[in-house]
């Protein structure tokens, strides 16, 4: 059966209540009549053979590039990038993509002759994996072949001895990155694309950067000229990262671009019902549903972490495509908006989102106030293309319990910037003039990014710029069962229910105002018109 | 005449002692404290006054000392039974409201020569403090013949130990007078110097008025000027007002270590870990005040001192177990700031303890930090108030003493008001006459 595409539901009286995320729980929200749902579309069927499939990409590339096999030749040094701990969200069942694209371009590597093999996770300044996560991504087999012999390696962006500056832009951002990468014979980057964000010129000149070099791209003026990170020719991010990677190509590096795209299965079946439309929910769902939030009720929210943050998502593998990045990016992000967009009718006066357990920069790991904002504000907020879901001036109101907590093995410098930087200011431009340099020097934090697993000192600035755009464009940030003090820190309004986050909002947009609410996860892009 | 005496009792000091396990000030009623009838003490010989103590407030050594956590080394510089008492705003028998300095050195107890520290000025270093035609008693309210503050009956003082009160001071700013000259002394032993970064653990009246001097003799040039004050606050009233006094971040004292780490871009030796994201750091802040003087707070200062840095001991200490090594192989200097005397200031100038004290608490209106004061009667709700004073809201609780004692039949009351960080009309600086340059006068 052909999937359904998304939708977009005006609620009426015989409408049920609406499952809002809220962190580790969730919650039914009856919202008023007149408001709008947008569903995502259900999930594109699976690819029958993924390494066929796989195999039939490297054979056939896109763009300028031959077939993988003709790239490799005994003698040659090449390397192997891959997307780390971040994507996909949850992470996925195993085997994972990576795995499955990274096992074959090995084979094929082996069967030339090339032996000068090293593999990079392209960390860019998140956090180092653990064992267990690079072992999830790249399968036993590779793990155990590569890493006893210091060939699995994580990219390091504060070793001055593995970076390379290759130049300077026409707009002068300087372009330093991996030097294992840069210098190989050919750099094979293998992708997951979870939205239209990832990939492209993206993977190598952000993913293998150093700070020198992203500092040009992640800052408060590119964000808010990105409009939206899901939309690349309106995003002044991806202008910025596309000249980085001209200027890659234009040094000699050889990159074989390998990006995958998933469906949007994002749950077991025992949750089914998460990504099911509740009017079509059928008993078992409802029983499913009951149980699951009375439990969750009951247990501590670390132990909710730990079960939520043990769910392995069904994802399965609906595009893979493979050569030149631009070519191969092209086809990617038309393949992500066949799973994800939706078609939207104008915009609104208030967007309601719950928020999930989990965002890029939580994996195993807590959901810090920051990313929090970061996702309802950063990533929510973003995917759409044309207009934003919410009008200029309109209010956002945010679901989730946002605790003052953080990790501090994980987000170390997280934890000054909530004490020290929003206690102060909480304005982008201000933040990153006064404290971004100081953080991203800080050699605590790098130390704890190159030895621990860490974000780099300046990660958690990067989050809050990447909420610049929404600050920008918006009236009022409400956050409905927020810790209030941490709520607050943050600049947002703290509400104890919809109908109170709704009566704050009216000071903004009136008490007549239209309302959205986005149905996510499981993923999907606006198309606003 | 009432007074409350404190007596040597080592049944009523264990049963204190146990109490205060469940808070500190828990264990007033059953301890060696109690509400007695006294005569007004005899006066010592010719220079000696009497005072009618109008306010006086219940200092963190009194807490101490009533909780039995004093340490064993103060049984031979006090001299039993005596009335508590230190910070004292009276009235003289002739009139004139005064502030006692209560310090009883060579001066007071008529020996002649002055001892070395006397003579230089420095009159919380007195080495007599046990000898002389007084009993044993480091300051007023622990010697057995001056009475002390928290009495109807008064206190005898010697003309060196008071202070006219300027008329526009209140009786409240000029309670506080004492707590802040303290302050003064350890800012001015700190030895600060420009640029340096200082961080305050504790804020109660000392940690406060630690800030207020700090960024008061800054600003006047009397002291180098730190490039940062970081201050340590448990509660948040506690941190509005280090930061209205100066502080340029009043923070959680857990937070503290962290924004030390980060202004000193130190490392720290222990990796991050759940509930204690910092541990001894690399580097660290050029001085740290401990105004809280327990074991952890020693630590935590040790942890967060640079090499070479200061701890300046400021809140009082009792028999603590402390990890010296980390002093030893850093070359940290555990700087000891006891009472008052004569301040040499890197203007060059020597001025009075005391006089900085009172200019200081002119200021900033010192007196709001007065939170709640007590008839003497009700000594036991006002000891717990003290003894909880930051989580209740409070700074500084003291005995009001303005209505003679409680007439029969009156039912004492209390008086608390809420410690704004604003002052709505705050006394005028007042004009010392006779500000010495040496001695003690």
């Amino acid at each position: 059966m052909t999937p359904r595409p998304g939708l977009v539901l005006e609620v009426d009286r015989s409408t049920p209540p609406t499952l809002f995320w809220h962190g580790e729980r969730f919650v039914l929200e009856r919202l008023p009549e007149g408001s709008r749902i947008v569903y995502a579309p259900e999930p594109l069927a699976p690819l029958e053979d993924p390494v066929a499939a796989i195999r039939r990409a490297l054979l056939h590339p896109h763009g300028d590039r031959e077939p993988l096999p003709a790239l490799l030749r005994a003698g040659m040094r090449l390397t192997i990038c891959f997307d780390d701990v971040s994507l996909p969200l949850p992470p996925m069942q195993s085997p994972d993509v990576r795995q499955l694209v990274i096992e074959q371009v090995l084979d094929m590597a082996a069967e030339a002759g090339v032996d000068d093999v090293v593999l990079v996770a392209a960390l860019a300044l998140h956090r180092r994996m653990t064992e267990a996560e690079l072992r999830h991504a790249l399968g036993d087999r590779v793990y155990d072949a590569f890493a006893p012999h210091g060939l699995l390696t994580q990219h390091d962006a504060e070793d001055p001895t593995n970076l390379i500056h290759l130049g300077s832009t026409e707009k002068g951002e300087d372009v330093e990155i991996n030097k294992r990468a840069a210098t190989s014979d050919l750099l094979v980057y293998v992708n997951i694309n979870l939205v239209a964000m990832d990939g492209g010129h993206k993977s190598v000149a952000t993913g293998l950067a150093s700070y020198r070099s992203l500092r040009h791209h992640h800052n408060p003026k590119t964000m808010v000229h990105s409009r939206s990170f899901m939309d690349a020719p309106s995003s002044e991010l991806h202008s910025s990262n596309w000249r980085m990677g001209r200027l890659i190509a234009d040094c000699g590096v050889r990159i074989f671009q390998i990006e995958t795209t998933l469906n949007t299965d994002t749950f077991p079946s025992q949750f089914g019902f998460l990504q099911r439309r509740e009017w079509e929910w059928g008993l078992r769902d409802r029983a499913t549903y009951v149980a699951t939030a009375a439990a969750l009720d009951r247990t501590p929210p670390r132990v909710a972490r730990q079960i939520f943050h043990s769910i392995r998502a069904p994802h399965a593998l609906v595009s893979v495509q493979a050569g030149e990045v631009e070519a191969v990016h092209a086809v990617t992000t038309a393949n992500i908006w066949k799973q994800q967009g939706v078609e939207v009718e104008g915009q609104t006066d208030i967007l309601t989102m719950g928020l999930p357990y989990i965002c890029p920069y939580n994996v195993n790991s807590i959901m810090n106030p920051i990313l929090v904002a970061c996702l309802g504000l950063g990533y929510f907020f973003n995917l759409y293309r044309g207009r934003p879901l919410v009008r200029k001036g309109g209010v956002v109101i945010l679901r989730h319990p946002t605790p003052w907590e953080f990790h501090p093995g994980h987000h170390p410098s997280y934890i000054d910037f909530f004490e020290e930087v929003l206690s102060d200011t909480t304005d982008p431009v201000e933040i990153s003039k006064t404290y971004e340099e100081s953080f991203a020097t800080d050699p605590w934090y790098v130390h704890l990014y190159r030895t621990g697993n860490a974000y780099h000192g300046v990660h958690p600035f990067y989050m809050w710029y990447w909420c610049a755009h929404a600050l920008d464009h918006l009236g009022r940030v409400i956050v409905v069962g927020g810790d209030p003090a941490a709520v607050r820190r943050m600049g947002f309004s703290p509400a104890t229910s919809l109908d109170d986050a709704l009566e704050i909002a009216s000071d903004v947009v009136g008490r007549s105002p239209s309302l959205t609410h986005v149905h996510t996860p499981p993923l999907l892009m606006a198309d606003v018109r | 005449m009432k007074s409350l005496v404190f007596e040597r009792n080592l049944p009523r000091f264990a049963a204190s002692r146990l109490a205060s396990t469940f808070g500190s000030g828990r264990g007033a009623g059953i301890g060696p404290l109690r509400l007695l009838e006294t005569e007004p003490p005899d006066l010592p010989g010719p220079g000696w006054a009497r005072v009618t103590p109008l306010l006086s407030g219940i200092c963190g050594s009194d807490l101490a000392t009533l909780d039995g956590r004093s340490s064993r080394y103060f049984e031979h510089i006090v001299s039993f039974p005596f009335v508590p008492g230190h910070e004292v705003v009276g009235v003289l028998e002739a009139g004139g409201r005064v502030v006692l300095e209560p310090v009883l050195g060579c001066v007071a107890r008529g020996i002649d020569p002055p001892c070395v520290a006397c003579a230089g000025g420095m009159l919380g270093g007195c080495e007599r403090i046990a000898f002389g035609h007084l009993k044993p008693g480091l300051q007023t309210g622990y010697c057995a013949d001056t009475g002390g503050g928290w009495s109807h009956a008064g206190l005898v003082a010697h003309e060196s130990q008071l202070h006219p009160v300027p008329d526009a001071f209140g009786d409240e700013d000029a309670v506080v007078v004492e707590p802040v000259a303290c302050a003064v002394h350890a800012v001015c032993a700190a030895a600060l110097h420009d640029g340096e970064t200082v961080a305050v653990l504790g804020a109660g009246t000392l940690g406060l008025a630690v800030v207020a001097a700090v960024s008061a003799l800054s600003a006047t040039g009397r002291v180098e000027a730190p490039d940062a004050l970081l201050v340590g606050a448990r509660y948040a009233h506690q941190r509005h007002l280090a930061a209205e006094l100066g502080a340029t971040a009043s923070l959680d004292p857990e937070q503290l270590a962290r924004a030390v780490r980060r202004r000193s871009s130190s490392l720290s030796l222990v990796g991050p870990r759940p509930g204690r994201p910092t541990g001894p750091l690399t580097g660290g802040a050029d001085v740290v005040f401990d105004c809280v003087g327990s074991a952890d707070s020693l630590a935590q200062s040790l942890d967060m001192v640079r090499p070479r840095g200061r701890v300046v001991l400021v809140g009082m200490p009792g028999r603590v177990h402390v990890d010296l090594a980390p002093l030893w192989q850093r070359e940290v200097r555990l700087v000891g700031a006891y009472a008052y005397g004569t301040e040499p200031l890197a203007s060059g100038e020597r001025v009075r303890t005391f006089d900085l004290a009172f200019e200081i608490v002119a200021a900033h209106g010192f007196g709001r930090l007065v939170s709640a004061t007590y008839p003497i009667e009700r000594f036991e709700e006002a000891v717990q108030h003290a003894g909880a004073a930051g989580r209740r809201g409070a700074v500084k609780v003291a005995f009001d003493l303005r209505h003679g004692g409680t007439r029969h039949g009156d039912a004492p009351s209390a008086s608390t008001r809420p410690t704004r960080p604003a002052h709505p009309t705050r006394p005028a600086r007042p004009t010392i006459a006779g500000t010495s340059t040496g001695g003690t006068s």
